[in-house]
């Protein structure tokens, strides 16, 4: 390639337009969700025990979590509330986007069956109408419950069943009525449903 | 970039006015196949970046050159030193990573001729490349402590700071101990491969005995005044193992007041302080570190024993087309650690990509979190995010930091059942699976 210093001095400096003022810019959604991958798996799909996978939740719920972790009155946790802080809105909206378009890969866990069956009663009853598809689907900015890790779960109803965490008006007349009418048990019976499913 | 100089270029492109020639840059883009990238080191920045290159683009050709058929993961290692996992567990070989494409040459790399564009191996012969990758790891620096060496530390005093054979050693010794003996702990100076893990051996270390010979006692001799995680690693040995009591199970001397060691005698199980001399039943000496071998070998470590890197690519400064990743990079303020390895594989392997095809380095970000177990139920950790400033890695105001001092019980318990999860997570991101 025969080029005069005139001609690559355009191209190069093209090159730099392009990443424009970059050090006040924006990494890319990509590098922003590689860099989670650490503790939440590839793409965010988690291999487990503990770590939720965040493939496939909606842009909304990922968001939404996101912001509440970095509001010091927000969301209970170990270490989010430390890493979400380090993100702008900009780049949460860019790594929400991302997880939203994988594919979640539900892992097998183990499950007690016959704890499964009840808790599959139990969500049809309690959780179905918001929590649609057995707790698989992300609409309406539910998290997904189906397949994801049980370890997780349990760790999130006990910050929403002790206050920890915010419930939802209606999520929380559910909880509780279930409670109510079942028992403390009812709650593992739910988790192992949706740990049971592939 | 044929027939200008690296000089040339900065001064062309600080020289030339704003235009917008978007199509123009794509010139640059023709005829340029997507290249071979030989990466040296097949642990955790190495096989990151390896897998990473491959899924930004297939057509780039990827080989590793790593001397060893399985590589063990010094995370969790101290876990295996207690008995709490086996050796087994933190081992990992490369079948994943040859499925994606990705050549696996089991050779030593001695060195680097980044002028024609070949690593020198010690078999294979010389392998060229388009971009070379260098992820060593650490050295040591065996000269800064009388009477150690390899053969020492493989055979009698195990450093086991690269797990493996060592770890497995530390851990027969303690099994062999009698109740009621002596561990010595040797902790090196700044700045070493991960911080927080000499500490946390000592809780590991600390929690066997507690269960199995009670009688017995942890000494740290650290060359420092300070360590990472102090506040809460001193709360979970008061909590767990008695610290500052007649009791304790753990005893720490630091740098000023004769921690610092200057020699071993492997004969008599006697570690020579500044002060004093301690016998001990099993010594662990964790000594000095430098840059990976081949580093210096190539000729890219500065007066210090590091490699300076453009902290935007990690393309060394010293030679052109070389990356430098993980703990022989100058990669501060990130720590020395698996994850931040695993952070900048990515950031470099994006980076290379770019480069292959021609275009500018994106906009870097980049995260660090290391757990450690006080027991195996009560966990810690340290996070911070990182970005880029237009010169170095910086980070992020008002982001990451420890574990709250007055975390429950249950957070610590969810924090100890996170970091089992990160460990499963991140060697799966690492090495595939």
């Amino acid at each position: 390639m025969k080029l005069n210093k005139k001609v690559l001095g355009l191209i190069v400096l093209g090159g730099l337009a392009v990443s424009g003022n970059s050090w006040s810019g924006t990494a890319s959604a990509l590098d922003l969700a590689n860099s989670c991958a650490g503790c939440h798996g590839v793409d965010g799909n988690s291999v487990g025990p503990a770590t939720p996978t965040l493939a496939g939740i909606s842009s909304e719920y990922f968001t939404e979590a996101m912001e509440n972790y970095k509001d010091p009155e927000g969301r209970y946790s170990t270490i989010m509330s430390r890493i979400a802080k380090g993100y702008t809105e900009e780049e949460i909206k860019l790594m929400a986007g991302y997880f939203a378009k994988q594919k979640m890969i539900r892992q097998d866990q183990s499950f007690d069956a016959k704890q499964a069956k009840a808790g599959k009663k139990l969500h049809k009853k309690y959780c179905e109408k918001c929590h649609e598809d057995g707790g698989r689907s992300s609409e309406d900015d539910a998290g997904i419950l189906a397949g994801q890790w049980m370890e997780y779960l349990h760790f999130t109803m006990d910050d929403f069943t002790s206050g920890k965490r915010e419930m939802t008006k209606k999520m929380k007349k559910k909880v509780q009525k279930m409670e109510k009418d079942k028992g403390a048990k009812a709650m593992t019976q739910l988790i192992h449903y949706y740990g049971s499913q592939k | 970039m044929s027939g200008i100089s690296r000089r040339n270029f900065i001064q062309i492109t600080g020289g030339a006015a704003a235009v917008s020639t978007m199509g123009f840059s794509n010139i640059l883009l023709a005829g340029k196949s997507a290249g071979h990238v030989v990466i040296i080191g097949g642990g955790v920045g190495g096989a990151t970046a390896a897998r990473y290159i491959k899924r930004a683009d297939p057509a780039v050709q990827v080989t590793i050159v790593e001397p060893n058929a399985n590589y063990f993961t010094c995370f969790m290692s101290n876990e295996v030193i207690s008995g709490e996992r086996s050796l087994d567990s933190i081992k990992f070989g490369y079948k994943n990573l040859e499925s994606m494409g990705i050549k696996i040459v089991q050779d030593y790399a001695s060195n680097i001729d980044a002028k024609k564009k070949h690593v020198v191996t010690k078999k294979s012969g010389n392998i060229a490349y388009d971009r070379c990758i260098v992820s060593p790891g650490v050295d040591f620096k065996w000269e800064t402590i009388e009477g150690f060496d390899a053969e020492v530390a493989a055979t009698k005093i195990p450093h086991a700071w690269k797990a493996g054979p060592q770890t497995a050693l530390l851990h027969k010794q303690l099994q062999a101990m009698k109740d009621g003996g002596t561990v010595i702990i040797a902790p090196p100076p700044n700045p070493f491969r991960c911080p927080p893990g000499p500490y946390e051996r000592a809780c590991q270390i600390a929690h066997y005995l507690k269960h199995n010979k009670p009688k017995s006692k942890i000494l740290i001799l650290d060359a420092k005044d300070k360590f990472s995680k102090q506040g809460l690693f001193t709360q979970g040995w008061k909590k767990h193992y008695g610290y500052g009591t007649d009791n304790s199970l753990i005893e720490w001397v630091k740098g000023a007041e004769g921690g610092i060691i200057e020699g071993v005698n492997a004969k008599t199980n006697t570690v020579i302080g500044s002060v004093d001399e301690y016998k001990a039943d099993v010594i662990n000496v964790i000594p000095a570190q430098k840059a990976g071998k081949i580093a210096f070998n190539a000729g890219l470590v500065n007066d210090k024993g590091w490699c300076p890197v453009n902290q935007q690519t990690f393309e060394s400064t010293k030679h052109k087309d070389v990356y430098v990743i993980g703990d022989s990079s100058v990669a501060s303020p990130l720590p020395k650690s698996g994850y931040s390895a695993n952070s900048e594989a990515k950031v470099c392997a994006a980076a290379v990509v770019a480069s292959l095809h021609g275009k500018p380095a994106g906009i870097p970000t980049l995260v660090n979190t290391c757990y450690s177990l006080i027991t195996p139920d009560d966990g810690i950790s340290v996070a911070m995010v990182y970005n880029f400033d237009g010169k170095k890695i910086q980070k992020v105001k008002g982001s990451g930091g420890l574990t709250p001092m007055d975390s429950s019980e249950a957070m610590r318990k969810r924090e100890a059942r996170y970091a089992h999860s990160w460990f499963n997570n991140i060697t799966s991101d690492i090495f595939g699976g």
